[in-house]
């Protein structure tokens, strides 16, 4: 696949009206591998924003280091693309500090539940109102396909040139586990459901986490015989189930099937709005003792 | 005179944060630092400020910088084990230019070393921990009151020059209780970053005015859409592999601290007027020179003190000239011999240098000092 | 009083730390220059524990006690560990639960029953920090009543200032009955 990357301003005119207004098209073509899932899910984002109709101003993507951090550089909101695992720790500074703002993590599975897995468990026990979607392609894609906390028992990767002997995470899971209030999984596949779960993630007020399988042809496909990023893409059709069905599975039924849809979701009180509520509190008492 | 106080380093220096504009505090309970971050705790949401107790070191910076760039000014604390973690973020915050100040509370190391015990070990940490060339500030404050009006001069520099500064305490003033005046309000000069709000949507966040120092920032959620990045950028603040601009910016970068080397380097000179000894010495370890001078002076010896209030930029200009005048520069501090090894660099073919350290945890005495200064001649 | 120099030793828990600061507060609120410092080990409890206080006239240098003008023990071990080389002149304040040290003068010794106050008479053991101010401030004249009772207060936990005031007329009657004695 050749990609031109000439004349810009011209190509932008036959970009669809949602990446011409969401996206940075002087960044683009992004640097992802032809057959990625991440630009499919970085748009499904840009998608749940327009549908929601967010500020642009108003809205920051905060992104770690891996391929799916690059994301954060072609949408055209205030990006951040910060250091390896720490996206959400960043993220937790912005919100904090300016509530207002809409803040929206897009991280990757090495990055969010392998160096960055503990700010993953402790932004969820706090329920900070951050949404977090993981672009979760079961590999280490930016340094050349090393096996992830995702890479499922028995895959390969450079690193795992006999098999992985790993567990993997169940990211998702494991937020919710951790005190998330909203926790969904989505796949490069299924674009509309995916887009509703961001959107909803977006709209709880909380920590909302949507793990979304994308599809890495180039390492995690090759080293693991998926076949073409098409068969990637139809694995995932064939072999989702709702949570629902997923209920009435047994392990064994369930083993190689991604459950696709809403996994959880509860109100717990978020974070800064707790804390806007002690200063007030602290304001107040001081007011009343004067 | 303001009303004086009995006050800790430790809660001084975040007394003196908030009188500088600090309204964010994310950290991580490490002695001899922890006190920095209970006070915060205590008193940021009592001035509508925001705290958060972070799950780790590297957590705490990277929250830190979050809330700069959402345009709060916010500070983190931590001790040797902690700024060890801190390094990689700060490097960013180095690059990406966020204005934030990062204390630490040295203690004995390495490793986890001597938890409750003094050093002065992390001097170079503090100037080259983080990879990469980069440009870096150091304060390190000698007194309580200092740690109060020096962490507000680590803020001004902070944001007038748009990068981190560390604020290099000691477990010596760190846990020092002692009285001191608040400084008045109207005495103190607070500076802002540079700041744009609402620009041009074509203007480039990281683009230079001629007579600018650096660029100015756009907050977060105030109307400049843009990109900040740790990759090399360009003035688009988006990432670049032209070695061109990698050279432009690192070049910018570091000469915004060194083109203003007046500007932030400041040193304390006492009985320098008349003096043929002089201690070199800085933080905590001052306390140990001002007694070991004055029993110098007592026998005679014609004794003074050179301390860097500044620690980096290293002050060289100002050694240089006091080191014309001395037949003898004895080094104090506790480590092995760190900055020893700057002040040898400087002053090296100038006159004698002694060197005075400890690095088992004890405290520098003023006699270990005066060992040195008695048997100069 | 150029410059005066209090350690006070005893074992993690018993508020020595406490003691000194209030000491440091009090010779705050007279107007003098003050440091004050400790030194301690990893446990909250039980381990050593040195507070040093130092009052002047001047401001301070060195802020570490080098020749104790005074010294408190409420452990026999810390009198053991910080007794042995007290210059002649330092006054050394023990608990009377302790056995001295033969290289203590006695002319230069006290012993006042201050854990056994605190215990028995202020009717909590924890408060021996404060009976123990009370005791130092009536042998050293640091700070006027009025001052050293706001020092107190100024420093001990909310809800425990009736019980600490106690403990600090406790702790200066001990001294001033032995006087008139």
């Amino acid at each position: 696949m050749t990609v031109n990357t000439g004349d810009v301003s011209k190509k932008t005119q036959k970009m669809s009206d949602l990446i011409y207004k969401y996206m940075r098209p002087e960044h683009l073509p992004h640097i992802w591998c032809p057959g990625c899932g991440n630009g499919i899910i970085m748009r499904d984002v840009a998608q749940a924003i327009e549908n929601l109709g967010l500020s642009r101003n108003q809205t920051i993507i905060v992104s770690g280091i891996g391929c799916s951090s690059r994301a954060a550089g072609y949408m055209d909101f205030n990006t951040i693309h910060t250091t390896h695992g720490r996206a959400l720790a960043f993220a937790t500074g912005i919100k904090l500090a300016n509530p207002e703002l809409e803040v929206i993590v897009i991280a990757g599975d090495g990055d969010l539940a392998a160096i960055g897995g503990n700010h993953l468990i402790h932004a969820a026990r706090r329920n900070i109102g951050l949404t977090v979607v993981c672009m979760n392609n079961n590999i280490y894609g930016m340094t050349g396909g090393q096996y992830s906390p995702t890479t499922p028992t028995g895959e390969f990767g450079t690193t795992a040139p006999y098999g992985n002997l790993d567990r993997s995470f169940d990211i998702a899971g494991l937020a919710y586990g951790a005190g998330a209030s909203y926790a969904a999984r989505g796949s490069a596949y299924h674009v509309q459901q995916t887009v509703s779960l961001i959107q909803e993630g977006i709209r709880n007020r909380g920590f909302s986490i949507i793990d979304v399988a994308s599809v890495c042809p180039t390492y995690y496909g090759r080293k693991n015989k998926k076949g073409s990023a098409v068969d990637m893409l139809k694995w995932q059709r064939d072999n989702a189930v709702t949570p629902e069905q997923a209920a009435k599975m047994t392990p064994e039924e369930l083993h190689g099937k991604l459950v696709i849809g809403l996994l959880h979701h509860t109100q717990y009180p978020e974070f800064t709005y707790q804390y806007n509520e002690l200063i007030e509190r602290l304001a107040k008492e001081r007011e009343d003792h004067e | 005179m303001g009303k004086i106080v009995l006050m800790q380093g430790n809660e001084a220096c975040v007394e003196g944060a908030i009188a500088a504009g600090m309204r964010f505090y994310a950290g991580y309970p490490i002695t001899p630092s922890t006190e920095i971050a209970e006070r915060s705790a205590l008193r940021l949401p009592q001035v509508g400020g925001k705290f958060i107790q972070m799950e780790d070191e590297i957590g705490s910076i990277a929250c830190a910088i979050g809330a700069s760039v959402a345009g709060v000014k916010a500070m983190t604390a931590t001790s040797g084990p902690g700024f060890s973690l801190k390094q990689e973020n700060l490097g960013y915050a180095c690059l990406a230019e966020i204005p934030l100040v990062v204390v630490d509370v040295q203690r004995q190391g390495p490793s986890t070393g001597m938890a409750t015990s003094p050093s002065q070990g992390d001097v170079m940490m503090a100037r080259w921990g983080t990879h990469g060339d980069h440009p870096m500030i150091t304060l390190s404050p000698s007194s309580v009151k200092e740690c109060y009006d020096l962490v507000i001069r680590a803020f001004n520099l902070s944001e007038k020059y748009r990068t981190p500064v560390i604020f290099l305490m000691d477990e010596i003033v760190g846990h020092l209780r002692e009285g001191m005046e608040i400084t008045p309000e109207d005495e103190i000069e607070i500076v802002n970053r540079p700041t744009v709000l609402y620009p041009d949507p074509k203007r480039k966040p990281y683009q230079m005015k001629k007579g600018q120092l650096v660029p100015k920032m756009a907050p977060f959620g105030k109307g400049q859409r843009y990109n900040i990045t740790g990759l090399i950028h360009d003035e688009s603040g988006f990432p670049t592999n032209s070695n061109a601009e990698a050279e432009k910016l690192l070049h910018r970068l570091m000469h915004k601290i060194s083109d203003n080397y007046e500007d932030i380097v400041q040193t304390e000179e006492v009985g320098m007027e008349d003096a043929e000894v002089a201690i070199f010495c800085y933080g905590g370890t001052m306390r140990a020179a001002m007694s070991a001078m004055e029993e110098a002076r007592a026998k005679g010896i014609k004794c003074g003190i050179f301390r860097p209030v500044t620690i980096w930029p290293f002050p060289e200009k100002e050694l240089r000239k006091a080191a014309g005048k001395l037949k003898k520069i004895i080094v104090a501090e506790h480590n092995y011999g760190q900055l020893l090894l700057e002040v040898q660099r400087v002053a090296g073919s100038m006159c004698e240098i002694e060197f005075v350290g400890k690095y088992n945890g004890s405290v520098i005495t003023p006699e270990e000092i005066l060992e040195k200064a008695v048997n100069s001649k | 009083m150029s410059r005066m120099e209090i350690r006070l030793a005893g074992s993690g828990g018993q508020g020595v730390i406490l003691a000194s600061v209030i000491l440091a507060e009090a010779a705050v609120i007279a107007g003098k220059y003050t440091a004050q410092s400790q030194s301690y080990g990893p446990e909250a409890r039980g381990g050593a524990c040195k507070a040093e206080t130092l009052i002047s006239d001047a401001p301070i240098g060195f802020t570490k006690v080098r020749h104790p003008d005074f010294l408190m023990a409420l452990t026999q071990k810390s009198l053991d560990k910080y007794g042995k080389d007290v210059p002649e002149r330092c006054l050394v304040l023990m608990d009377d639960s302790l056995t001295a040290i033969p290289e203590l003068d006695p002319e230069k010794t006290v012993r006042y029953p201050i854990l056994k106050t605190a215990a028995e008479k202020v009717g909590r053991i924890q408060t021996a920090n404060v009976v123990a101010v009370g005791c130092i401030n009536s042998l050293l004249h640091l700070a006027d009543h009025e001052s050293i009772r706001k020092a107190v207060l100024m420093h001990v936990p909310a809800g425990t200032e009736e019980i600490n005031l106690k403990a600090l007329e406790a702790g200066i009657e001990l001294v001033n009955k032995a006087e008139h004695a």
